[in-house]
């Protein structure tokens, strides 16, 4: 069989119509997971709004009898998690370089950041003096805190999925789609925590 | 009724588009492409032409039955003081009504023409995860059986489509009933999720050279908008469920005032998703419309920059509105006004559509086929719909008749009318490329008028009875108050209706046996998905078309463009290689980029594989453990869904590149 067809002039009558673009284009995988991570914004702007809105109609918040939460160990934490995404730019830019220990140590470090915040987050909810049947103001506070951390938990796991795969040499300089997909989803999760931290923390606890 | 001859193309069929393929080219790419036979194939085939029929008959599976209950309910309502259904029942079927028509008949029967449609409007092989594809039907599969299964234990929703609380919280509806519904809505809210990404960045990503997005068919930028919307919107009702139900299940307080939660924030959270919905499946329907009108006008469509600059628009409005669902309820003036003034702003662009339907029409020759009378017949309902709906964005019109069976009647003149007339004209147009046989004719045109007069008796008069005061949702009434002829009439109406779908239905399943066998293009029509056989082969395009216009079947300025052979180089381009008839021969889809639809990469076509239905399977399990308050159960499906995911995650085509 021939190959045959298909290069003809554009109307333009400049390039074929069929010549391959030089410029870099962003694969579908990407795409995907970028209008994942939007609907999933959309998840956490929706219960964020849902938080000041019942924050806005209550007279007193948080309840009577509810501490404000505290920031000496939110924050640290905070910026723990925060910081896990830099050894994810750093496995990223390693295995465009071919370094595989660079991209396992990347991968690696911020796995032990996440989980981390994990464990603080469990010791944050075993601490907390109310539970999420007291009152709305704990029903919201365990649901989004919670919310984010089961994000954080999945990206977790698939950190350790991109772990297996890297320890499999499964990547190279010109194979990284996987680890690329996983980093936007990671620093996705992060970025999140930005915005239910200060919801959440910052502007409870500065409140006077 | 004389039947057309069929139309005679405007341009020589496929001229430019695709060459003719030889017979034993033909035969060897079906090999390659063909599902397995039988069941095996039917589980586990991701070919978005199989799922789009597929989502497409199981939505009107959904159809049917919401239209039985309706069909009941009316029953029950056609005289005063009724003894047909005991109130409670009454409750059930017309929640289930609601809920069906909404989430398991118009969603997902649109997301079934996009399905099968969009790959084969932009010259595609298939969708960009085809995967995923299957995997967001069985979930819709799998939540329209969970909510159904209310009906076999006997346990219905009874609290509205729209479930608001208190009445839906556990004080006031303890059985299970509204749980089927909160999980339900949830679960099927994934697949229209999964399903929109996947439209997303197929539209992006999989155009064929040549169609960038000033050329793109009218349908696909109203999937392109229903996409977007549903990304931003659903999330919302998403959370509106879930929250509620897990105010049922653990005993949260998000919607309890008692414990500082609000009851008004549920409504917030439903409309907010809920108007935007409205225009999710308006959307689409006035992408069929626009498809259809000029094919059967002989023209051009006028104003396409309008008309795609009116959908974009209706897309961002919509969620700008959501708070003239709540007139009612006491919110502060400022706000009423604000909300009021942007719903009176969306007849902006509805009118500028209608005005480009309009004027489509006038300036060519109307052949009335069924697909046009179908249209013909939208155009009346929704400028009637349309009519109302400005009535109702007007506060004080608004106060009076609000819960009343005006606002039934303007919402089935918007939902029902606007969005099911451009369906059922969409199956009398597509059904011939995606069965291969064409409807008759003559039945679909009596099919056509017996439910546009249908339609009209059952609708119509409930304006009337609104006015009158007549309260929505309330199983009889009383005799004296003069509603008795009017519900009469609408009883008879709702049973015309019911006969005109099912004539459709008949049309359909005789011409499954005995259908005349459609050509490629029946209607003259423009669009890409004409160029190939009915019924579209399953590599849909042997060779990706290059496309030089808005319209690739009409562009008839000049010869066909030359067609140089590839040189050696250009063969061993695996990118160039993928356009040819050697990328459907290896399965692989081209990726263009967004903007100037340059053939960027390459992307295999995975096979047919169990995963997405294993997937769905274990979230069904999921779902199926919180109703049934079985924690194994939902740790099971948990388990099943995580190695499924594993599973398909650990052989990826991302690993290449």
């Amino acid at each position: 069989m021939t190959i045959t067809t298909l290069t003809a002039d554009s109307s333009d009558g400049e390039r074929p119509l069929v010549a391959p673009t030089t410029k870099h284009v962003l694969p579908t995988a990407w795409w995907g997971m970028a209008v994942l991570i939007t609907t999933e914004s959309m998840i956490f702007v929706i219960l964020l709004s849902a938080y000041f809105f019942v924050r806005a109609s209550s007279p007193q918040w948080p309840p009577p009898g509810v501490p404000t939460p505290e920031l000496y160990l939110s924050l640290p934490f905070s910026f723990v998690l925060w910081g896990s995404s830099l050894p994810i730019f750093y496995a990223e830019s390693a295995i465009k370089r071919g370094s595989q220990a660079g991209l396992r140590l990347g991968l690696a470090l911020s796995f032990a950041m996440g989980l981390a915040f994990v464990a603080f987050t469990i010791k944050d909810f075993n601490d907390l003096t109310f539970g999420w049947r007291d009152n709305a103001y704990g029903s919201l506070f365990y649901v989004i805190v919670g919310l984010h951390a089961i994000h954080v938990v999945l990206g977790l796991c698939m950190n350790l999925v991109v772990q297996v795969k890297a320890w499999q040499r499964k990547f190279g300089p010109d194979r990284h789609l996987t680890v690329d997909v996983f980093s936007l989803y990671w620093h996705f999760v992060d970025a999140v925590w930005i915005f239910v931290f200060l919801s959440l923390f910052v502007s409870e606890a500065t409140r006077r | 009724m004389t039947t057309q001859p069929p139309l005679a193309p405007l341009a020589p069929p496929g001229a430019g588009i695709t060459r003719p393929v030889g017979d034993d080219v033909i035969e060897s790419l079906e090999h390659r492409w063909l599902d397995a036979p039988g069941i095996p194939g039917f589980f586990t085939t991701v070919d978005h032409k199989r799922i789009g029929m597929r989502y497409i008959y199981t939505s009107f599976v959904f159809f049917f039955l919401a239209g039985l209950a309706a069909l009941v309910m009316r029953d029950q309502l056609a005289g005063s003081n009724n003894n047909v259904l005991a109130p409670e029942t009454y409750n059930e079927l017309f929640t289930l009504h609601g809920t069906t028509m909404i989430f398991l008949f118009n969603t997902p029967v649109l997301a079934g023409f996009g399905n099968y449609l969009v790959p084969l409007m932009i010259g595609a092989r298939d969708m960009a995860f085809p995967r995923l594809n299957a995997f967001s039907y069985w979930v819709f599969l799998f939540s329209g059986i969970l909510l159904y299964a209310s009906v076999f234990v006997g346990k219905l929703p009874d609290g509205g489509w729209f479930a608001y609380v208190p009445l839906t919280d556990k004080t006031y509806s303890p059985g299970l009933n509204m749980d089927f519904w909160g999980l339900a809505i949830v679960f099927v809210g994934i697949s229209t999720t999964v399903g929109a990404i996947n439209f997303i960045v197929t539209i992006f990503k999989f155009r064929a050279p040549g169609m960038t997005f000033n050329r793109m068919p009218i349908f696909v930028w109203s999937m392109l908008v229903f996409s977007l919307m549903v990304i931003f919107a659903v999330p919302a009702v998403t959370i509106a469920s879930a929250l509620l139900e897990m105010d049922r299940l653990f005993g949260t307080e998000f919607f309890n005032p008692v414990a500082g939660g609000s009851a008004l924030l549920y409504q917030h959270l439903f409309w907010f998703w809920g108007h935007p919905e409205v225009y999710i499946l308006f959307v689409p329907a006035t992408g069929m419309v626009s498809s259809i009108i000029p094919v059967f006008s002989r023209k051009r469509l006028s104003g396409y920059v309008w008309i795609v600059t009116s959908l974009v628009s209706v897309g961002f409005i919509s969620f700008g509105v959501w708070v003239h669902h709540m007139f009612a309820t006491g919110l502060p003036s400022l706000a009423l006004a604000f909300f009021s003034a942007v719903s009176l702003l969306i007849t902006i662009p509805s009118g500028v559509q209608f005005f480009a339907w309009i004027v489509t029409m006038w300036k060519g020759r109307v052949v009335l086929q069924t697909p046009m009378l179908f249209m013909v017949g939208f155009l009346l309902i929704f400028l009637l719909g349309g009519i109302t709906g400005v009535m109702v964005s007007v506060l004080p019109f608004d106060w009076a008749v609000t819960d009343s069976y005006f606002i039934v009647a303007h919402l089935h003149y918007v939902l029902n009318g606007a969005v099911v007339f451009p369906i059922f004209g969409a199956i009398y147009y597509w059904m011939p490329k995606m069965t291969g046989r064409m409807l008759n004719e003559r039945l679909g045109k009596i099919s056509f008028w017996v439910m546009f007069i249908g339609f009209n008796l059952t609708f119509f008069p409930m304006h009337i009875l609104g006015i009158m005061g007549m309260p929505r949702r309330v199983w009889t009434y009383s005799n004296g108050l003069g509603w008795d002829t009017l519900n009469r009439i609408v009883s008879i109406g709702s049973v015309v209706f019911g006969i005109g779908t099912g004539i459709t239905l008949v049309n359909w399943a005789i011409s499954m046996f005995k259908g005349r066998p459609a050509p490629a293009d029946p209607w003259g029509a423009d669009t890409l998905e004409w160029a190939i056989a009915s019924p579209a082969p399953e590599y849909n395009f042997a060779e990706i078309p290059m496309v030089f216009g808005r319209h690739p079947l009409w562009e008839d300025e000049g010869a066909p463009p030359a067609m140089p052979t590839l040189d050696e180089a250009d063969a061993r381009d695996p990118v160039i290689r993928s356009l040819a008839l050697e990328g459907a021969f290896e399965k692989t889809s081209t990726i263009t980029s967004g903007l100037d639809t340059r053939p960027s990469d390459v992307l295999e076509i995975p096979e047919e594989t169990a995963l997405p239905l294993a997937a769905a399977i274990g979230l069904a399990l999921f779902f199926v453990g919180l109703l049934i308050d079985a924690v194994v159960v939902g740790i099971v499906g948990v388990a099943f869904l995580g190695i499924s995911a594993l599973r398909w995650l650990w052989r990826t085509d991302m690993d290449r590149t």
